[in-house]
C-alpha cells in the first residue's frame, strides 16, 4: 500500500501517477524523470507487474509519482481506487504513437469517465510519447487525431467540459521534462505570482526568457509571460547541467575522516556528495554566467535561490556587462521574493 | 620537396585509425573532431580508403589523423602495395575493435598483420588498443572481464610481433559516455611535444592565480591537452574527460539555441561562482581555451581573470617560439567542417 503522507507534504508535493497501456513507457517515462534512468537504459527495462513508486530526492519539489500496471483493475468498483487515487493531484496517460493507439484511447476515455465521476479535482494530462524519430507531419497529425477523437468521444458520452491536456513526449529529448513542467505547474498554487515576478524582471532587466527551476529534475516550476519555445527550454537546461556537474567535480570539501579517494559510483554515495556540496555552499549564493564573444554581451545567466531552485535566464541583446550591477539588484530582489513565496 | 612541405611535415604526427569495418572509427572521430553527436553517427557510410583530418593543438602538435576505412579490401592495399605509404613515420596507432563483433578471430587476425606492418616501418610508434561499443554490455562485471580477457589476447599478440609492453596501451570506450574522451585524452597528452613546458606555466600561473587547478583545452575537440593541481587531491580522477563531454555538450547547446554551426560557438567566458569554490574558462591562445579552479574569494577571482589575460601574451610567445623558422601551416577550417552538414 501507497504510503500515507501528513497533510501538510501532501498538500505541497505534486504527487501523479502514470496509467497507460502495456509497453507504452510507463516505466521509461517514471524512471528517466523522476530516477534519473539513462534514456537508452530504458531497453533493458523488464515488465511491471504491481504498482511501483517513485520519490524524487533532493528537489526542491519532492515529487511523488506511481506507475499504474496495465493489468490492475483499477477503475473497477471492487478495486480499492481511493488507495491510488485519493490523494493524487494528476493522471497522466501516456499513449505511444509509434504503435496502434485506438486501444489505448478506449481505455483512456474510461479513465477520464471514471475520474470525472470519482475523482473530478485531478487533473488528466496526455503525453503523446515515443515521437523521436518520426517526422515532424506524421507528429502533428498523430497528435491532432488523438486530441480530436478524445474530445468528441467525452463530449458524446456527456464529459466534453472536462478539461485535458495534451503534450507530445520522447524520453531521448527535452520534450518529456517540458511536459513535466506544464503538468506540475498547474498543481502549484505559486504558479501566478511566480509569473508576474519573473515577468518582470526580464521586463527590468532585458532578460529573453527566465525560466525558475528545480535544479535536481530539472523541472521549470515557472517562466515568464513571454511565448515558450522548446529551445530556449533546452539550452537552460542543459545550463543547469553544466553548473550542476561542475559542481560536483570541484565543489567537494576536504573532510575531517579523509575523503574517499576512488570515484563516488554507487547512487548513495552521490547523493551524499551532493549533500556535503550543498551544506558548505552557505557562505555564497551560487552564480554564473556565459559571455559571447566579441560583443561582449550576457548569453546566459544563472542564479540560485536556494540548494535546490536555480533561476536561468537567457539574456538579450545590449544586455551587457556594464548592466551587471542593475541585473544583480533586481535578481536580489527577486530571489528575496521567491523565498517569501514559498517561505524557504 | 620544397622546404615549407619538409617544414610541414615535421611539425605533422600522423595518427593511423585502423580496426575492422563496422568498428566505429568514424563515429568517434566526427564526434572528437567533427562535432557530431552521438545520435548523428547512424548517418556514417562505411569509410573509402583513408580519410585525413588535420587539427592544430598548442604550441607545434598537429594532428594529422589517417581514417581507414577497415573493409577487407582496403586493409588488404594497406598491407601491400600501400604498406610503405600507409606505415611509414607512424606516431601512433588507434586499433578499433568492436567488442559485440561476431568474428574476433578474424579482428584479431587483423590486427595482428597490421602492427606486423606498422613494426617493420614504424617500429618506435606507440599504440593505443580501443575495445569498442562496450555500452552493448549491460553489467560491470562483464565489462570488466571481457576487457581483461581481450587485453591479454591482445597483449600477447603485441609481444608476438616485437613490441613491448610499454608500447601498447588498452582502453575500454564507447561513444555514449565519456569514455571516448578519456581514450582520446591519453592519445593527445602522448603527442603533446612540449608537454613539460607548457605544464611549467601553467604551474608558475598557478601558483600566481592561488589557484586549486588549472587546465588548457583545445576548443574544437575539447580535449584536455594538460592540467597542474594544487592543494588536496581531488576525489573525482576521472574528471577530465567528464569535463571534456560536459563542455562538448554545452557547445552543442550553444549551437542548437543560437542556429550556427557548433565549430562556430565560442564563448568569451564562462564563469561559475559557488561557495565552496570558483570557476571560469576563458581564451588562452589561438586553439585553447583555459580553465581556473581557485577558492572561493571574489578579489582573487577578479585579480586571476587579469593575471590570465596577462598571461596569454606569454602563452602566446610559446606558440611563435615553436614556429619560428618554418612556415605556419593553417589548417583549412573546412576540414573540419567537411563531415558536419
Ligand atoms: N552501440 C554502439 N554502436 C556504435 C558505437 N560506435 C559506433 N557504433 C556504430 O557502429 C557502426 C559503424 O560505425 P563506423 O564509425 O562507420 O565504423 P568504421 O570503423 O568507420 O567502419 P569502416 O569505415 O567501414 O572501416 C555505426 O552504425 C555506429 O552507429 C558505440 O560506442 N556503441
Ligand atoms: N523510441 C522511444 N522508445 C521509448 C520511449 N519511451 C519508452 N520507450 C521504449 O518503450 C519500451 C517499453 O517501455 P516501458 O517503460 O517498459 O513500458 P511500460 O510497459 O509502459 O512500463 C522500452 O523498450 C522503452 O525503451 C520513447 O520516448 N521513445
Ligand atoms: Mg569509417
Amino acid at each position: 500500500a501507497p504510503n500515507p503522507l501528513p497533510p501538510m507534504r501532501r498538500k505541497a508535493n505534486p504527487r501523479f501517477v502514470f496509467m497507460g497501456m502495456r509497453r507504452c513507457g510507463k516505466s521509461s517515462v517514471q524512471k528517466v524523470v523522476v530516477q534519473k534512468l539513462p534514456p537508452a537504459d530504458s531497453l533493458y527495462l523488464e515488465p511491471t507487474y504491481k504498482v511501483e513508486h517513485a520519490t524524487m530526492h533532493g528537489s526542491f519539489l519532492h515529487f511523488e509519482s506511481a506507475e499504474i500496471p496495465t493489468q490492475l483493475p483499477v477503475l473497477s468498483p471492487s478495486y480499492d481506487h481511493a488507495s491510488i487515487f485519493s490523494n493524487i493531484g494528476a493522471v497522466i496517460w501516456i499513449i505511444d504513437s509509434q504503435d496502434e493507439y485506438f486501444s489505448s484511447i478506449s481505455e483512456l476515455l474510461r479513465t477520464a469517465v471514471f475520474l470525472a465521476k470519482n475523482y473530478p479535482s485531478i487533473n488528466l494530462d496526455v503525453f503523446i510519447h515515443k515521437t523521436d524519430g518520426l517526422s515532424e507531419e506524421y507528429k502533428y497529425d498523430t497528435f491532432r487525431e488523438v486530441r480530436q477523437r478524445v474530445q468528441d468521444e467525452l463530449s458524446d458520452v456527456g464529459y466534453g467540459h472536462r478539461s485535458i491536456s495534451y503534450y507530445q513526449t520522447s524520453i531521448f529529448d527535452h520534450s518529456i521534462f517540458e511536459a513535466m513542467s506544464k503538468v506540475v505547474q498547474k498543481l502549484l498554487p505559486q504558479l501566478p505570482s511566480l509569473e508576474t515576478l519573473l515577468t518582470k524582471l526580464c521586463a527590468t532587466c532585458r532578460i529573453q526568457k527566465a525560466y525558475l527551476f528545480d535544479t535536481v529534475s530539472k523541472i521549470y516550476i515557472a517562466t515568464d509571460a513571454s511565448p515558450t519555445l522548446l529551445k530556449d527550454y533546452e539550452v537552460c537546461s542543459d545550463y543547469v547541467d553544466v553548473i550542476v556537474d561542475i559542481k560536483q567535480l570541484y565543489g567537494w570539501q576536504e573532510q575531517v575522516g579523509a575523503p574517499s579517494t576512488s570515484p563516488p559510483q554507487q547512487q548513495e554515495q552521490q547523493e551524499e556528495d551532493e549533500q556535503r556540496q550543498n551544506s558548505s555552499d552557505a557562505g555564497l549564493i551560487g552564480e554564473s554566467i556565459v559571455t559571447y564573444d566579441k560583443t561582449g554581451d550576457g548569453y546566459m545567466f544563472a542564479r540560485e535561490v536556494n540548494d535546490s531552485l536555480s533561476l536561468i535566464c537567457i539574456m538579450g541583446k545590449g544586455s551587457s556587462v556594464e548592466k551587471r550591477v542593475l541585473i544583480d539588484y533586481n535578481v536580489d530582489v527577486f530571489v528575496d521574493a521567491v523565498v517569501k513565496i514559498f517561505q524557504v | 620537396m620544397s622546404s615549407s612541405e619538409r617544414g610541414k611535415r615535421q611539425k605533422q604526427r600522423k595518427v593511423l585509425l585502423m580496426g575492422r569495418s563496422g568498428a566505429g572509427k568514424s563515429s568517434m572521430r566526427s564526434i572528437i573532431f567533427s562535432n557530431y553527436v552521438a545520435k548523428d553517427v547512424r548517418r556514417l557510410g562505411a569509410t573509402v580508403d583513408v580519410e585525413h583530418s588535420n587539427i592544430k593543438f598548442m604550441g607545434n602538435l598537429m594532428l594529422n589523423l589517417w581514417d581507414c576505412g577497415g573493409q577487407d579490401a582496403f586493409v588488404e592495399s594497406y598491407l601491400t602495395n600501400q604498406r610503405s605509404h600507409v606505415f611509414t613515420s607512424v606516431a601512433v596507432l588507434i586499433f578499433v575493435f568492436d567488442i559485440s563483433s561476431s568474428e574476433p578471430a578474424a579482428d584479431l587476425l587483423s590486427f595482428a598483420s597490421t602492427i606486423r606492418a606498422l613494426h617493420e616501418f614504424s617500429p618506435n610508434s606507440k599504440v593505443f588498443v580501443l575495445f569498442h561499443k562496450m555500452d552493448l554490455i549491460p553489467s560491470v562485471e562483464q565489462k570488466t572481464t571481457v576487457f581483461r580477457d581481450r587485453a591479454a589476447e591482445v597483449r600477447n599478440t603485441c609481444e608476438a610481433e616485437g613490441f613491448v609492453p610499454g608500447q601498447v596501451d588498452f582502453s575500454a570506450t564507447s561513444i555514449w559516455d565519456q569514455s571516448l574522451y578519456r581514450a582520446w585524452t591519453q592519445v593527445i597528452y602522448f603527442l603533446v611535444p612540449n608537454a613539460a613546458t607548457i605544464e611549467a606555466m601553467l604551474q608558475k600561473l598557478a601558483d600566481i592565480l592561488d589557484a586549486k587547478e588549472l587546465f588548457l583545452y583545445e576548443r574544437t575537440t575539447c580535449l584536455i591537452v594538460t592540467h597542474v593541481s594544487r592543494g588536496p587531491e581531488n576525489p573525482y580522477p576521472d574528471r577530465f574527460e567528464r569535463l571534456s563531454s560536459i563542455l562538448k555538450s554545452h557547445k552543442h547547446s550553444m549551437a542548437k539555441h543560437t542556429g550556427v554551426m557548433a565549430s562556430e560557438v565560442s564563448f568569451a567566458e564562462m564563469q561559475i561562482k559557488t561557495g565552496a569554490f570558483m570557476f571560469f574558462i576563458t581564451r588562452l591562445t589561438e586553439n585553447t581555451n583555459i580553465a581556473v579552479v581557485m577558492p572561493s574569494n571574489e578579489g582573487a577571482f577578479n585579480v586571476a581573470r587579469i593575471n590570465v589575460q596577462l598571461a596569454r601574451k606569454e602563452f602566446a610567445h610559446l606558440d611563435i617560439v615553436e614556429k619560428k623558422g618554418k612556415e605556419v601551416q593553417r589548417v583549412p577550417k573546412e576540414d573540419l567542417e567537411a563531415l558536419s552538414d
